[in-house]
């Protein structure tokens, strides 16, 4: 990938979160900042492609707490977000047990 | 290259194309109610190609090291994001954040000392996403020990913003030594990531409890542009991408948020809360509180015909967001019209309230946000007011030498009826006197909001 090709990722990419976020309702904004926070686990591959070229012992440590950091954020933000999203359900959706949820 | 290596290159670039498809979409439906919850499932199937597809990245090693720590990682956070309770999600986010930062910052690292010479371009690109990952990771710390009450008091000191600035430069000669190869031995690499990791603990240090939701809003932007600009230094088109977006849809967010408090983002970060003019705006009140019982409040809800339900922190430290549910179940069937309005940043994180009542069962349709619902409190009965506080503050509207002046508030003081649930006398957050409380047609009902929720359905159902 040369400079001026990642340069026009970079640029369209950015435009890309804008615009996809830009019409989100307030009710979302947790979640959704939880998802997004899920998205950049994406780390975790760069993680691994670093501690997979790690040569001396200082390289392994830091890549190993790399790899374990990057798994952290992919999976507990998946985790939460799954968790969070699993509750918005509109009032036609709820018809069933009146009683909402209690401990 | 052999063709084995290069099929597999292949094959690796085409997934990665598919996963940061797969984020954008996942992204684009977890913006609307209806479709969210597939939005999440998108983007973890396209997380699990991209791990996966890693694994056969040419000429990797350390697989032995790879693969615990993966499982290790990920089955601490499995664990605690399920056992979590929806009040303490804003903290878990910040520290699921936090980690990706320093997962962002532990990448530059590895490739700083491996010091392959692989041109300026990358080195600093590096070194930028180190610096920017390190502050994300101690300061989403810091962020995450506020939130969750390990650390009570906001730290400041005289000049702390003078040497917050020398910190930064220190830290950005140092990175740029090593960016340039300028005698970047071991030790100076070291002393750039200390300096930087400093700088996100003095930096989140002073910023107050009530200013959390915007600072880990910026910190979850920042992570994605650290990620991104490691994506470079590896050449990932993947994190590249799915960096990017995290990181311009993050600072987006932020904007929002800090516009909703009507305080510029400078301003969160650089100025102590309530340390102007706070307490000018405290001689102003007057007036006496006047306590109210909950069996009154019951009868007063109980014949209404429209009663607006303003909920605020106080609400999720009670857990009450049941108890209030249920109470309001009560009203509907009473045939009461109930709403729930939200300020943008009630809470601790933007949504936060959302969430809550979600867990409780709410419709979302109830809950309409500032804009919606502020003309509708002058045909209200009764505003309810459950923990909330400087949200509903008036003199936000009209007291120019308030430090939250200029924030849009919900116009509760407008109904004909306010009653607020409060566990005591004390200021909010900010420290402010709220006027709203002082006012002709405001009762006090005290008590945590779990205990007062429950004397308050007691009550109605007395009502028969």
């Amino acid at each position: 990938m040369t400079g001026i090709i990642a340069l026009y990722i970079f640029m369209l990419a950015a435009f890309t979160g804008y615009e996809v976020i830009s019409r989100v309702p307030v009710i979302l904004h947790t979640p959704l900042m939880s998802g997004s926070n899920f998205v950049h686990g994406i780390v975790l591959v760069g993680a691994m492609v670093a501690l997979g070229g790690a040569h001396t012992p200082l390289e392994k440590t830091i890549g190993v707490i790399g790899v374990l950091l990057a798994a952290g954020n992919a999976v507990g933000g998946y985790v939460v977000t799954e968790r969070m999203l699993e509750m918005f359900k509109s009032s036609g959706a709820r018809k069933g047990p009146k009683a909402g949820g209690s401990h | 290259m052999e063709p084995d290596v290069l099929s597999r290159e292949t094959l690796i670039q085409a997934s990665y194309l598919v996963t940061a498809a797969l984020f954008i979409l996942g992204l684009k439906r977890m913006s609307s109610p209806v479709t969210a919850r597939s939005g999440i499932l998108w983007a973890g199937a396209g997380m699990l190609v991209a791990t996966l597809v890693s694994f056969l990245y040419p000429g990797m090693t350390n697989y032995e090291l790879i693969v615990p720590a993966m499982f290790a990682g990920g089955a601490l956070a499995w664990w605690s994001g399920k056992r979590v309770a929806m009040t303490d999600m804003p903290q878990m986010i910040a520290l699921y954040n936090g980690m990706g930062g320093g997962a962002a910052a532990a990448i530059a690292a590895v490739e700083l000392y491996r010091g392959e010479n692989t041109g300026y371009a990358t080195s600093t690109l590096a070194v930028v996403g180190g610096i920017i990952g390190s502050v994300s990771f101690s300061g989403s710390a810091i962020a995450f020990g506020k939130l969750q009450g390990l650390i009570t008091k906001s730290i400041r000191f005289s000049g702390q913003q003078i040497f917050n600035m020398l910190l930064l430069l220190a830290a950005l000669v140092l990175g740029a030594m090593v960016a340039f190869n300028f005698n970047a031995t071991p030790p100076v690499i070291t002393a750039f990531f200390a300096l930087a990791l400093l700088l996100g603990l003095t930096m989140t240090l002073p910023i107050g409890g009530a200013d959390m939701p915007v600072v880990i809003s910026l910190y979850n932007a920042l992570t994605g542009l650290a990620v991104a600009f490691e994506g470079f230094v590896l050449n990932n088109a993947a994190m590249i991408i799915a960096g990017t977006v995290v990181g311009s849809a993050g600072t987006l967010l932020t904007q929002l948020m800090a516009k909703a408090m009507n305080r510029g983002l400078g301003n969160v970060l650089f100025s102590g809360f309530g340390d102007t003019g706070g307490e000018a705006a405290a001689g102003d009140v007057t007036g006496s509180l006047k306590p109210i019982e909950a069996s009154d409040v019951g009868v007063m809800m109980a014949f209404a015909s429209k009663v607006i339900i303003v909920p605020g922190y106080g609400m999720a430290v009670a857990q009450a967001q049941h108890k209030i549910w249920e109470l309001c179940q009560l009203l509907i069937d009473r045939g009461v019209t109930v709403k729930f309005a939200i300020h943008p940043v009630a809470g601790r994180m933007p949504g936060h309230m959302n969430v809550l009542l979600a867990e409780a069962g709410v419709p979302y349709d109830l809950i309409s946000d500032l804009d919606e619902i502020n003309s509708e409190f002058e045909t209200a009965d009764v505003a309810l007011i459950i923990g909330a506080n400087d949200v509903v503050n008036p003199v936000a509207r009209n007291d120019k030498s308030s430090p939250i002046y200029g924030m849009p508030i919900l116009n509760a003081d407008k109904a004909k009826n306010v009653i607020v649930i409060k566990r005591g006398k004390g200021a909010g957050f900010s420290g402010i006197e709220n006027a709203l409380f002082y006012l002709d047609n405001t009762r006090m009902l005290y008590g945590d909001a779990q205990k007062a929720g429950a004397e308050l359905i007691q009550a109605i159902k007395a009502v028969g």
